[in-house]
């Protein structure tokens, strides 16, 4: 793998990872509880498209094969997609949705702190952009995941439900392989795993607000990094990418 | 003779600034991309004109419409358009003019507070002057406004629901 191969596979996880989250988000569009939380989620769908759109353009320009962001989100397939488990995992209640945009973009948070001083000057400039954008990611599913933790029985309970379902996929945020290896060497972003100890103690001051623990003891779930994903991503896929499937090279 | 052409320069780089910066924002229509700092150069070589915009968010929806007012714009004053999308520096809401303040105001839109650009901290609050009768006095209703860069307020002396320009 060259070096150039290596930052497109890297760029090319990191647009579906936002792609992907982001998507999920939009499916809140129109159900969400209450008019101020169906701007929310919406708006936080729309950071991370336009951070994804960023990143798909400059992998395609990497990749130098005349791929633009259209073709990298819409005619790959599922295991194409190289999108951590944890951002498809589907949004079944607020406490689940929340939890998953926390955990990401407490993730986020610390990764683009880093990349904006990266030696790639295209990616520091997105983090510059997307830094900021984050903050209020981190705060609202901060607030919300407070609310629930700290709330009544039944809300308590489904905070804990979501912590048991999606800690699992976590560890796979942190993960080194060869592309991540080669990319951190070229001083492109920080070592992943140099990043744990500070996501830890993030994690855990908002549970200790929340009255949540933090799993001590789970089965680390990875795969997608490597197309490996859970049944719903096809599904995902199949909405996602409907029109330019069904009308191949339609345009607005 | 040189003096000439650098005084043509001069006035068609002016020309083609003044058609660019008369663009103004789809969803906000009383401030222009001058007023908002969204507009960041305009250089013109021969016929063709180069303009530099930056977008406030990544993913604000807006940007494409802008760039199309700009070419067209630039199109109608008679040069050759060029819009460049331009990513880094990230835009601030410093680079928000003092006449894009006041006329936000006048609009019903609370200007961002001008503490920029640091991110604060965890659960960070800023106090936010209601736009319609100034009292301090708000509450925020959600972080998430009618668009990306705003934010819903309401005033507890005047009752009035307002949009807070986020300072970010």
């Amino acid at each position: 793998m060259t070096d150039k191969e290596a930052l497109f596979e890297f760029l090319l996880r990191l647009a579906d990872d936002h792609l992907v989250l982001g998507h999920r988000m939009s499916e809140w569009c129109g159900h969400a509880p209450t008019l101020e939380e169906d701007l929310s989620m919406p708006n936080m769908a729309l950071d991370l498209i336009g951070q994804s759109r960023n990143l798909y353009t400059y992998a395609g320009e990497v990749e130098g094969l005349g791929r633009d962001e259209d073709a990298l989100a819409f005619l790959r397939t599922e295991d194409e997609y190289k999108n951590l488990l944890l951002v498809e995992q589907t949004n079944e209640d607020f406490a689940q949705t929340m939890l998953r945009q926390f955990y990401f973009a407490v993730f986020m948070e610390l990764f683009w702190e880093k990349a904006h001083s990266s030696s790639d000057e295209v990616l520091a400039g997105i983090a510059g952009k997307a830094i900021k954008e984050i903050a209020y990611h981190v705060r609202h599913s901060a607030e919300w995941i407070i609310r629930l933790g700290d709330g009544t029985e039944e809300s308590h309970q489904r905070m804990e439900s979501a912590v048991l379902e999606l800690h699992r996929f976590t560890d796979e945020l942190f993960e080194i392989d060869d592309v991540i290896s080669s990319v951190v060497e070229a001083g492109i972003i920080a070592d992943p795993s140099s990043l744990k100890a500070e996501w830890d103690r993030r994690v855990g001051q908002v549970f200790a607000a929340a009255k949540l623990e933090v799993p001590v003891e789970y089965w680390p779930q990875s795969g997608g990094r490597a197309g490996k994903h859970g049944e719903s991503m096809g599904y995902l896929l199949t909405e996602l990418q409907y029109m330019q499937r069904t009308y191949p090279g339609m345009t607005w | 003779m040189v003096v000439l052409e650098m005084d043509l320069d001069r006035t068609s780089k002016r020309a083609a600034w003044q058609a660019a910066a008369s663009v103004v924002d789809p969803e906000i229509p009383v401030v222009t991309i001058e007023d908002l700092g969204i507009l960041r150069d305009v250089q013109v070589e021969g016929k063709t004109a180069f303009a530099d915009v930056t977008p406030t968010y990544s993913g604000c929806p807006a940007v494409l419409a802008i760039e199309l007012a700009v070419e067209t714009a630039l199109l109608e004053a008679g040069f050759k358009p060029v819009v460049r999308r331009v990513v880094s520096p990230a835009w601030t809401t410093d680079w928000i003019t003092e006449e894009g303040r006041s006329k936000l105001k006048a609009y019903g839109i609370a200007p961002p507070e001008k503490v920029s650009s640091s991110i604060r901290s965890l659960f960070g609050e800023t106090e936010v002057t209601c736009p319609h009768c100034g009292s301090a006095s708000t509450q925020k209703l959600s972080e998430f406004g009618s668009t990306a860069c705003k934010a819903l307020y309401r005033c507890e002396a005047c009752k009035e629901p307002f949009d807070y320009f986020k300072c970010i």
